[in-house]
């Protein structure tokens, strides 16, 4: 048996040992929010942290995540009170089909953890494994951008910074 | 006693102007910028040719800086330099030097100015360059658009900042003398010697460095190290299961990937994207010379390809499900990492580069150090850009524990060669590199 911390709350997985952890979220826990792209572990739909870091579900078997910790979109907010990244995407329209953004927010996330006043290179980078088929981009880094004030405690007004 | 004393003085006197006579290297006086139009046009074409097999725009780039503009940070083990700006900018860059002084660099590895040129410029290999490719390189390098840029400052310790110190490294290690055929072989072998020793430098990464950081000539080719990845060795000692041939040689180098091989990583991925856009002839030329130093092919593995079905068609299956085999419940825990993360591609039977490299011919797994197939495991192969070439996700997420077992079983059940020693600390060496850099831009001030 697996046992790990997803969201703050410890789970102990039925699925195979083999089984990826994508599949874990979304088919045993009802956590949907991490989606199922390419299954390879190159789009970056999936992206959940392991331990703070940025991982493809897709592509983790559940087995290599005994009593490490998980945390998908849902453990930042929710619809009612998004975490500032999520309300950050929302303020910024970061989304257009919105299959990516889970992926991107966590990845986004991720950064600002280790991070906060990442310039415009170290959020492209940090967001480069993640692909955005509907071409938000610019207003995806606007948004980290945004997250990033509100969690150092000066949120931006109405007014959008300028992205390059 | 007094004369003998005094005449240990006079000796000592001209030794170190003997030392000083030698280390000096005059000016060669300044040039206007030479207009573009006193260059031949295919002269030009012939040393773009030869900057991209020299690899030069890879050292002599910053990341998201100019090509040719230089800055970028290259650590040594004695402190960090800075490359230089080689476009024709008459202030900070080449713009004032003439042919004489950029054959002097190449050749001596002194500046216009007549300073000495760290090794981390390898003038100990493009020595060996021609005259005419000289020029040519020149006349490429000369009509590029000037950019503005100075290098920042190297940071080495005291003395070796000194660059007259150069002067007693190269009257140790650097011995230049010009190229010269060997008559019992063909040109095209000529032809890749000449530019595998010269221009394209491959034993500045693939031999062995001494503790003053000079090559160890008698171990050319031997294998060495660059930024934290193994230069596999080139000669007879090549770890590749499967022997590397000249047309195996000449893919990779082109391609950047080869079937049975796999993938050029860390600071190959730029030399392969780099001899990508060289002249075909010249890659065949290097590839001839290169297979020469190999092992002979009767000593090594034959390599295996995955067996067409009745269709003809290769075995298609990937993903997760292909993957789904049969364990024995005694399974060691590296053979049911394996079979969990790995084997959907790495044994699914589907080559490259949709599918993943057999680990049982895999270099990487056969090497005599895990560094790069840690690097590999926790940084993967991301997509290459306009072409079809391998991609692996990484795996970071894997424990060192998983690490360990994984790395355990493909080295002894699928390479069958004996475990590697101190695994925990190339894991912790090769996590350290791994992981994303924290905020380092100097040019952000305080909140």
């Amino acid at each position: 048996m697996i046992t790990f911390t997803v969201n703050g709350t410890r789970r102990t997985i039925a699925a195979a040992p083999d089984t990826p952890l994508l599949y874990v979220l979304r088919g045993e826990l009802e956590l949907n929010g991490a989606k199922f792209g390419c299954g390879l572990g190159q789009c970056g739909a999936c992206t959940v942290l392991v331990d703070g870091e940025p991982v493809f579900s897709c592509i983790t078997p559940v087995m290599l995540l005994d009593e490490r910790t998980v945390r998908t979109i849902e453990g930042l907010g929710s619809a009612d009170a998004p975490g500032p990244v999520q309300a950050a995407f929302i303020a910024e329209q970061a989304a257009q089909c919105g299959y990516c953004i889970a992926g991107m927010v966590m990845r986004a996330q991720a950064l600002l953890e280790r991070d906060g006043d990442p310039d415009d290179d170290a959020i492209l980078a940090a967001l480069e494994p993640s692909l955005c088929r509907c071409g938000t981009h610019v207003r995806i880094v606007r948004a980290v951008k945004r997250a990033a004030r509100t969690m150092a405690g000066k949120p931006m007004a109405g007014k959008v910074e300028a992205v390059r | 006693m007094k004369r003998v004393l005094l005449l240990t003085l006079v000796a000592a006197g001209c030794g170190a102007l003997a030392a000083l006579a030698y280390a000096w290297h005059g000016e060669i006086a300044p040039i206007s910028p030479p207009p573009a139009a006193t260059f031949d046009r295919a002269q030009i074409e012939r040393g773009a040719a030869l900057a991209l097999i020299g690899d030069c725009r890879t050292c002599h780039t910053a990341p998201g800086g100019t090509t040719f503009a230089g800055g970028l940070a290259m650590p040594t083990p004695f402190g960090t330099i800075y490359s230089t700006n080689i476009t024709p900018d008459p202030e900070t860059g080449i713009g004032r030097w003439p042919l004489a002084a950029f054959v002097r660099a190449m050749r001596e590895g002194v500046d216009r100015e007549g300073r000495h040129l760290y090794p981390a410029f390898p003038y100990d290999h493009f020595s060996l360059t021609t005259d005419a490719d000289l020029a040519a390189l020149y006349a490429f390098l000369m009509t590029r658009t000037p950019v503005v840029a100075t290098a920042p400052a190297n940071q080495l310790p005291f003395p070796i900042n000194i660059r007259l110190v150069l002067a007693g490294w190269k009257l140790l290690f650097f011995h230049p003398e010009p190229f010269k055929d060997d008559p019992s072989r063909d040109a095209a072998w000529n032809r890749g010697r000449y530019l595998v020793e010269g221009l394209a430098h491959c034993g500045a990464c693939h031999t062995p460095r001494n503790l003053m950081g000079a090559e160890i000539r008698s171990r050319a080719f031997a294998g060495g190290e660059a930024e934290g990845w193994t230069a596999y060795p080139l000669d007879a000692q090549s770890p590749a299961r499967v022997p590397w041939t000249k047309a195996a040689l000449a893919q990779y180098l082109r391609e950047g990937w080869q079937t049975d091989h796999g993938v050029a990583l860390g600071p190959m991925g730029p030399v392969t994207e780099n001899l990508a856009e060289a002249p075909a002839q010249d890659i065949e030329a290097m590839a001839d010379y290169l297979a020469s130093l190999g092992a002979p092919a009767s000593e090594t593995a034959t390599p295996k390809a995955p067996a067409p079905d009745a269709s003809g068609q290769r075995p298609q299956s990937a993903g997760w499900q292909a993957a789904a085999m049969a364990l024995p419940t005694d399974a060691s825990a590296g053979r049911r990492v394996f079979a969990a993360a790995c084997a959907a591609c790495h044994q699914a039977g589907r080559p490259l580069p949709l599918g993943g490299v057999d680990l049982a011919l895999s270099t990487a797994v056969a090497a005599e150090t895990p560094r790069n197939l840690l690097n590999l495991i926790l940084r993967g192969v991301p997509a290459a850009d306009g072409v079809a070439a391998p991609i692996m996700p990484p795996f970071a997420a894997m424990d060192d524990t998983a690490l360990t077992a994984l790395l355990d079983y493909l080295r002894r059940d699928i390479a069958a060669r004996p475990a590697w020693l101190d695994l925990a600390a190339a894991i912790t060496a090769a996590r350290r590199a791994a992981a994303p850099q924290t905020t380092a831009n100097p040019a952000k001030g305080a909140p």
